[in-house]
């Protein structure tokens, strides 16, 4: 029978699952996902947090919860750096012990750290101490990785042609041809919001309560950091005095500056979760940017476990409306 | 310049006597009261933590005493705290207060920029002075410790309440007055021999509660609501996992003096609750849970500001180690929202049941 790895469907799935699934799945595992967040899920995870955490970690809960007895391992990797000189959150640190110590009758644990801070040589161990659980023969694992990078970098280079994560994983479930199909997701839009965020917060639908499905029918165009090429990211990151060292947060104000400066741009949403460490300073980064140029609209959302729809929906109506009134009025 | 640094506990007699003593004009912030924090909240993130709201209150209210640089400390993260320099500067530019900041860090390319930030501080001064600054600093740090664990002991044992507190804003004064590390030990002797003349009971078995957590509420009894001193009217005999010269000792003498605890011993005892660092203390705080049940402690209770990001990770933890090595622990989360009440209840309720625990250990009956 076919190990069955189970990733949950939470924090870094929107950024590394293509990634992760090929590797596993050309080791000859079987990738279970958890399923697309619902109450219940959230509900079991706010229960075994502790109430001080920020709501995808306490999300993540929920969702390693809802692997339980479907897996006979968890991929939890500790991610501590995925770039030179940046972390990504205390919290992602932690994770591992997090989990360990709090959630019960959990399967073997996979938890590597993968830790990119000073170099690189250490991740390829790290990589291969995850192949040595699935495969014997080194070979395989390397071929695997390599595979794996490949499927990756195909996806990176979807999500910079606009393409939202939900999209591209279909894309490329579907094989290859799917980058001319989908070249043109969104048209006949007059207004264009960029939206900034955790890639974990902005692509869960039931947590962003469909933010992004919300904005295309009140008819903008949606622009996330994820279309932004990595280097404009730098480029603009480096206007901060010190280098920020989140790369998620480096990647928020960094995009977000970008966003600032492009003309076709009406709008800026900033999606953070309450008592998001990085996300507290990010935000106020980039609003007060906002606020000196006084150029494009800016609407802060904070978003946590008691978030009412109907709030939302009354902020967005009144910023679109207001971009639109603006837009009228010059 | 009149240069001014954020407040944390009594690192301002060290701070001041540093900058002083190489003729730096200094401003100290008025102590933080609720005045500092509500002027720190309105200026600040929403849910950034409470040192941070606090350091953009000291800064205005040293503003408005006439400072016109900062000393900031920074760092190279992951914990938010290596980023507080940046973001207060964008707070204080757009509050119009012409501040410069320099931050004392870590430097991203060459040692020459931290040697520079230096400079800038202490001009064209010899280097021999800045280490006989350096040294006044260090003594001061000590002596002030060593009074804080006199204070500890004393508060759950004296018969005439207050005394030994009395004793001890008296010498924090008297500390800050001196000149000379001659005059830093005459000060110390002479608060060592008033806390020695205190009536106090010596024979008495004291419940020994450790605290742990996040270095600034730790150490900033403003912000920790008196936390040592209402343990110790509740009769407790408290020790801190953090002193600010083990701190000093760590961080910017590199752990140069050897005598001086080290918190390399607390990151391995945190094994394998947390087995990597977290960032700030929240490896640390693992680690001294552990070693107070191995010193005999009753119990252990960590402080931490909301949304913390490294006490959050040892927060989740924190329950599994006190089940394992069944010492009884109380999280303690302050921001500007807590009220003395709220947590004088908590630590009385606390300090029951560990005198309940106790007395069933030694076998007597309530």
């Amino acid at each position: 029978m076919k190990k069955r790895v189970g990733i949950p469907r939470a924090l870094l799935y929107y950024t590394y699952y293509p990634l992760w699934r090929e590797f596993f799945t050309s080791l000859g595992a079987e990738v279970v996902v958890s399923s697309p967040t619902t109450k219940g899920i959230l509900n079991q995870g706010v229960k075994k947090a502790v109430d001080e955490a920020c709501l995808p970690v306490k999300l993540y809960y929920g969702h390693v919860m809802d692997l339980i007895g479907k897996v006979d391992y968890l991929f939890l990797p500790r991610m501590v750096s995925v770039e030179a000189k940046t972390y990504i959150c205390p919290k992602f640190l932690g994770l591992p012990d997090m989990i360990r110590h709090n959630v019960d009758n959990l399967p073997t644990l996979i938890d590597v750290n993968i830790n990119r801070h000073k170099n690189d040589n250490q991740l390829y161990g790290a990589v291969y101490q995850v192949g040595k659980m699935f495969s014997a023969n080194p070979y395989n694992i390397y071929a695997a990785f390599n595979r794996a990078i490949k499927v990756q970098n195909r996806y990176e280079t979807l999500l910079q042609q606009g393409i939202l994560p939900f999209e591209a994983l279909s894309v490329l479930e579907r094989g290859d041809g799917g980058d001319k199909e989908t070249a043109t997701p969104q048209q006949g839009k007059d207004l264009t919001i960029a939206l900034v965020g955790h890639p974990y917060n902005i692509y869960d639908n039931y947590i962003s309560m469909n933010l992004i499905e919300k904005l295309k029918t009140m008819g903008a165009m949606v622009m996330t950091p994820e279309a932004v090429a990595p280097e404009v990211v730098e480029g603009e990151a480096n206007k901060l005095p010190k280098k920020m060292f989140w790369n998620m947060g480096k990647k928020m104000v960094g995009s977000a500056f970008h966003f600032l400066n492009r003309p076709d741009v009406d709008g800026i949403i900033h999606l953070a979760a309450f008592g998001c460490g990085p996300d507290s300073f990010t935000g106020e980064l980039v609003e007060r940017e906002v606020r000196r140029k006084k150029t494009v609209p800016f609407l802060n959302l904070t978003i946590d476990e008691h978030t009412g729809e109907a709030g939302i929906v009354t902020r967005l109506e009144a910023f679109v409306d207001m971009i639109r009134w603006k837009a009228v009025s010059q | 310049m009149k240069v001014t640094f954020p407040h944390m506990g009594n690192m301002y007699i060290c701070v001041k006597a540093l900058l002083e003593d190489m003729g730096v004009e200094v401003v100290v912030p008025p102590q933080t009261s609720k005045r500092t924090i509500s002027l720190g909240t309105r200026n600040s993130p929403e849910f950034a933590c409470l040192p941070m709201k606090v350091n953009i209150g000291n800064f205005i209210e040293a503003h408005e005493l006439g400072a016109d640089t900062i000393i900031m400390a920074g760092g190279v993260g992951p914990c938010r705290f290596g980023y507080y320099a940046q973001v207060q500067r964008e707070i204080l530019k757009d509050l119009g207060y012409d501040y410069k900041m320099v931050v004392l860090e870590p430097p991203e390319k060459h040692i020459s920029e931290l040697l520079g930030n230096i400079r800038y501080v202490t001009g064209n001064k010899s280097w021999f002075r800045v280490i006989k600054a350096l040294r006044l600093a260090w003594y001061k740090a000590r002596a002030l410790d060593e009074l804080e664990v006199w204070v500890h002991r004393l508060r759950p044992r004296e018969y005439q309440k207050g005394e030994a507190d009395r004793v001890y804003g008296q010498a924090i004064r008297d500390i800050d007055q001196a000149k000379s590390c001659r005059e830093v030990l005459g000060a110390a002797a002479k608060a060592g021999q008033k806390f020695g003349e205190i009536q106090a009971d010596w024979t008495k078995k004291c419940l020994k509660i450790g605290l742990v957590g996040e270095i600034f509420v730790v150490l900033e009894p403003f912000a920790n609501l008196n936390v040592e001193k209402h343990l110790g009217e509740l009769g407790v005999e408290v020790e801190r996992s953090i002193y600010l010269s083990e701190w000093i000792n760590e961080h910017l003498f590199m752990g140069l003096l050897r005598k001086v605890k080290s918190s390399k011993e607390a990151r391995k005892s945190a094994r394998p609750y947390i087995n990597h660092t977290v960032g700030g203390h929240g490896q640390d705080t693992i680690g001294h849970t552990v070693l107070y049940k191995q010193e005999g402690f009753d119990g252990v209770v960590q402080l931490a500001p909301f949304t913390c990001m490294p006490e959050i990770v040892a927060q989740s933890v924190l329950p599994k180690v006190s089940r394992d090595y069944n010492i009884p622990t109380l999280s303690l989360v302050v921001d500007e929202h807590a009220g003395e009440a709220g947590v004088m209840t908590r630590l009385e309720a606390f300090v029951d049941l560990l005198t309940r625990k106790a007395e069933g250990k030694e076998g007597v009956n309530l």
